[in-house]
């Protein structure tokens, strides 16, 4: 006998749902979304018996009303999927507050168990609660549980099987809503004689929804009813009437008939305890919100939470480097070696690919520590408050006190990264300040930005280079204050907004297997959501870069320069034994042997090390060694010379090639096309492609113009600042600040495209927030360039200048008031 | 009064919500109904937002919100 049944469990926030979940479903759970909304749905199962057991953590809500997605998703799972039991999870400590979602559970007429959780917490506050009397009164089964200690949860899964079995309950409590009963009843009614298809709905529940004036109710029984028109004309009949009689909102009427029992409920159960002691939170908070202490402590947490992750997690990255460079070596293994001068297709593409991926994984252990401690602040309960300290400021800028979080990631100073800033957004309840954070996170500091301001400070600020990194690291957060404004009053103008009233939840220890278990799931999400798209769109940029590749002329020149150098080669070691060594092919396995040793000689530092390492070339080969090593053998050491000489012109001819392949590609041909609208903002096409690569990661700017500063001359070992200073003489320090400030607005890298678009919940969203950086980046490069040439300004006092509009600009916008929501609302009350 | 107007330190008793829809329903639902009694804990840092106490449990909201809460002072 095999049955399945599937459970709900509903509960208002900080009540230890989450808590029950996992005791209820151990590790067998998985994420998905609602559809159409950007709500997580935790779902598991369980087995009990011969039966398994879906369960479905829906959100922790206050309340089932339309407002909010998390309350509709909520709603709808329960009348639309029909749980065999839906679980309620109460804070025993907190029934009166409790019953106000219970009873709204309850009148959607669903089999139902109570679970009085966090019973230890009421025992300590000393309420008892009589869980009989409970029982008795609601007409539900309760259970009394503490699922941190792991009590009670033997009972839970009985009472769920058995209410599941009976599948009809006791006599229910009924909410008594005074003088709109009469009203409610006859809705009900209307609703019970309709012949439209209303039938699978619970009657009471819907009349009682219409009188509190329920948008999506309206919206259904529209639809399904075959009177609805009537209904809801009495149904504005009803509500009319019964404000004008009452002076009062029906919504609020029937909020406030539900306390109403919930005090009864309450009396009838529950001794309180007849002092109050002032709780351990409120001595923390004394502190934690204090007018002084309070942004200290913020700091401090702000400052811990860069160095244990950014800091400590980068250390770690030195371990686990060693690793992805194995797989890179592995994939380098068994891909077609390269020629002389003509890598395989198949082998650039293999390792461009590892690459790609590698660069992101290389952010795990920094993911890792991140994700954890926002773990540890999101249990311990100090999230809300950092939002209570932080909202005034936010909030006159379109943001949210919640979205403190988001941008302390994204890099508020220096240093964090856009991806995990743009999914912590998540909790931010007010979809407009939500869309507008999600917004903004790209333009602060992440760490992938910070290798080309180095670079360009360097060269062009050398003077100054404190002064340059102070300016770079504090412009992005000044720029994002007014473009938050900006975007709140006009594009996302019209977006939905939240009240910000917040509960201030009690303090609580983390439990080391909820931190470790939320962190470990959120990087395994991560990897699997972001690595398949990077990988997808990696193609893409190697194929810009790639194709259509070296003409066959220019090819032609180049076997030409390669044939002749290998010529010379062998001209010069005829007369000597190991012109038979080298014969034919072997020349190329002697390149590649060479390479080889080269790069593992490299990596030893100590002399046993390195006598270990000759030892195993040796084994390998024994006349390339001597070649190789050729210590006093005079003949050998003739050869070795040529045979560098060689070994240096095919590097060379390989960066020539590599400099014309990227000169010729697709993006080369773009970065050009560009050059006259970025002439402007002093960007060259060089500059172009660097910052076109730059959007598979912002890493790659570095590196792709490395490759295109590539010296082909045997001229030492040059930095590439020194290349880059000396191949662009035309360059300022006015390009490279206008270079700067467009990589501070640079559009996100695909990682943090691809996770706008999971938070957003839009494609539409992500490619207007791809699109307005662009456009604010050369627009502010342009005004920098060219404002700071007209005015004859160096890049120093195009700096100062700069900075100080930005202030004034941030402070001005600050003062401009954003109209409330409420405002209507307002007017509409006192009318 | 409005529960904006009271000190911290302060307790009030709530008169009436006169705010409906979304920030009302809100309000209603975090449980601020009138006849409850509150105690106005303490400002934030910037003043703005503030942080009340009822029934044992903590709430902050913004002074724009607390505008719409009548309360009398006790």
């Amino acid at each position: 006998m095999n049955s399945r049944l599937l459970v709900a469990l509903a509960g208002q926030p900080n009540c230890g749902k989450s808590t029950v979940f996992n005791a209820l479903t151990g590790a067998k759970q998985h994420v998905a979304n609602y559809p159409g909304v950007t709500v997580d749905k935790m779902s598991g199962w369980y087995k009990h018996g011969d039966t398994r057991v879906d369960v479905v953590d829906l959100p922790g809500t206050y309340s089932l009303t339309f407002y909010s997605p998390e309350e509709r998703v909520s709603r709808d799972f329960i009348l639309n999927e029909k749980p065999d039991v839906v679980v309620n999870v109460m804070d025993a400590s907190n029934i009166k507050r409790c019953l106000y979602l219970t009873f709204q559970v309850m009148e959607t007429e669903t089999p139902m168990v109570l679970d009085l959780n966090m019973m230890d917490v009421a025992d300590n506050r000393g309420v008892i609660i009589n869980v009989d009397a409970l029982t008795r009164i609601l007409g539900v089964p309760v259970v009394a549980t503490s699922m941190k200690q792991s009590r009670g949860k033997k009972e839970l899964f009985n009472a769920i099987a058995d209410t599941a079995r009976k599948k009809s309950s006791l006599a229910l409590f009924k909410v008594d809503y005074g003088p709109l009963e009469e009203s409610i009843s006859i809705i009900f009614d209307m609703i019970r004689q309709d012949p439209g298809d209303l039938k699978t709905y619970p009657a009471r529940w819907l009349a009682i929804k219409l009188m509190e004036g329920d948008e999506e109710v309206k919206k259904l029984i529209k639809e399904k009813g075959g009177q609805g028109r009537q209904i809801l004309n009495r149904v504005e009949d009803l509500r009319n009437q019964f404000e004008a009689e009452y002076d009062q909102d029906t919504a609020l009427a029937v909020a406030q008939a539900r306390y109403a029992a919930a005090d009864k409920v309450a009396a009838g159960c529950l001794t309180l305890p007849t002092e109050k002691k002032k709780s351990m939170s409120d001595r923390i908070d004394a502190v934690v919100c204090h007018k002084f202490m309070g942004p200290l402590v913020l700091v401090g947490v702000i400052w811990l939470l860069y160095y244990l992750s950014i800091v400590q997690g980068y250390n770690l990255t030195n371990y686990t480097w060693p690793l992805l460079a194995k797989l890179r070596g592995f994939v380098a293994a068994i891909v077609p070696a390269p020629g002389f001068i003509d890598v395989p297709l198949i082998s650039s593409f293999a390792l461009w690919l590892i690459d790609s991926v590698n660069a992101l994984l290389n952010y795990i252990p920094i993911f890792f520590i991140l994700f954890g401690l926002i773990a540890v602040m999101e249990d311990s309960g100090y999230m809300p408050r950092m939002a209570f300290i932080m909202d005034r400021l936010f909030s006159r800028y379109g943001l949210h006190g919640q979205s403190t979080l988001p941008m302390v990631l994204g890099g508020i100073y220096v240093g964090g990264c856009a991806v995990p800033g743009v999914m912590s957004c998540k909790g931010i309840p007010d979809e407009r300040s939500r869309l507008t954070t999600i917004l903004i996170i790209p333009m602060l500091n992440c760490l992938a930005k910070v290798p080309l301001y180095v670079l360009l400070i360097n060269i062009y600020f050398a003077a100054h280079k404190g002064l340059a990194m102070f300016f770079i690291s504090t412009i992005s957060f000044l720029m994002v204050l007014p473009v938050s404004k900006f975007l709140t009053t006009t594009v996302l103008k019209d977006k939905p907004t939240s009240p910000f009233v917040m509960e201030m939840p009690p303090y609580h220890l983390p439990t080391i297997r909820g931190v470790v278990g939320r962190a470990v799931e959120r990087v395994w999400l991560f990897i699997k959501k972001i690595t398949s798209i990077v990988v997808a769109l990696a193609v893409v940029i190697f194929i810009l870069l790639q194709f259509p590749g070296i003409s066959p002329q220019r090819r032609a020149e180049f076997e030409a320069r390669r044939d002749q150098a290998i010529t010379k080669f062998r001209s010069s070691i005829t007369q000597t034994p190991y012109a038979e060594t080298l014969a034919g092919d072997k020349l190329m396995e002697m390149v590649l042997y060479w390479k080889n040793y080269k790069d593992k000689r490299m990596l030893t530092r100590s002399a046993e090390a390195n006598a270990a390492l000759n030892d195993e070339f040796k084994k390998i080969n024994p006349q390339f060694f001597v070649i190789a090593r050729p210590g006093k053998d005079e003949v050998a050491g003739k050869v070795n010379r040529s045979f560098k000489e060689l070994f240096r012109t095919r590097k060379g001819l390989l960066l020539e090639m590599r400099k014309e392949r990227i000169n010729q590609s697709f993006l080369g041909k773009m970065g050009r096309a560009l050059e006259p609208a970025t002439q402007f903002a002093g960007f060259n096409w060089r500059i172009n492609v660097a910052l076109l690569s730059a959007f598979a990661a912002k890493e790659s700017s570095v590196a792709t113009l490395g490759a295109l500063y590539e010296q082909n001359n045997d001229g030492g070992d040059g930095s590439l600042e020194s290349r880059m200073a000396k191949e662009e003489e035309g360059f300022t320090p006015l390009h490279a600040l206008a270079l700067m400030m467009f990589m501070v607005l640079y559009p996100p890298c695909l990682a943090t495209s691809i996770a706008v678009k999971l938070q957003s919940g839009s494609v539409k969203w992500m490619l207007f927030g791809m699109f307005y950086p662009m456009v604010l980046g050369v627009g502010v490069a342009t005004f920098i360039f060219t404002g700071g040439t007209l005015l004859g300004l160096s890049g120093l006092q195009a700096m100062g200048v700069f900075y100080a509009i930005a202030l004034c600009i941030a402070i001005a916008t600050g003062f401009i008031k954003t109209k409330s929501e409420f405002e209507d609302a307002r007017q509409m009350s006192i009318a | 009064m409005t529960l904006d107007e009271l000190k911290p330190g302060n307790s009030g008793i709530i008169k009436k919500l006169s705010i409906r829809d979304k920030l009302g329903q809100r309000l209603m639902d975090m449980g601020l109904y009138p006849g409850l009694t509150l105690n106005v804990v303490r400002n934030a840092p910037l003043e703005d937002p503030l942080e009340v106490e009822i029934d044992g449990y903590f709430i902050s909201l913004r002074h724009e919100e607390a505008r719409f809460i009548e309360v009398e002072n006790t």
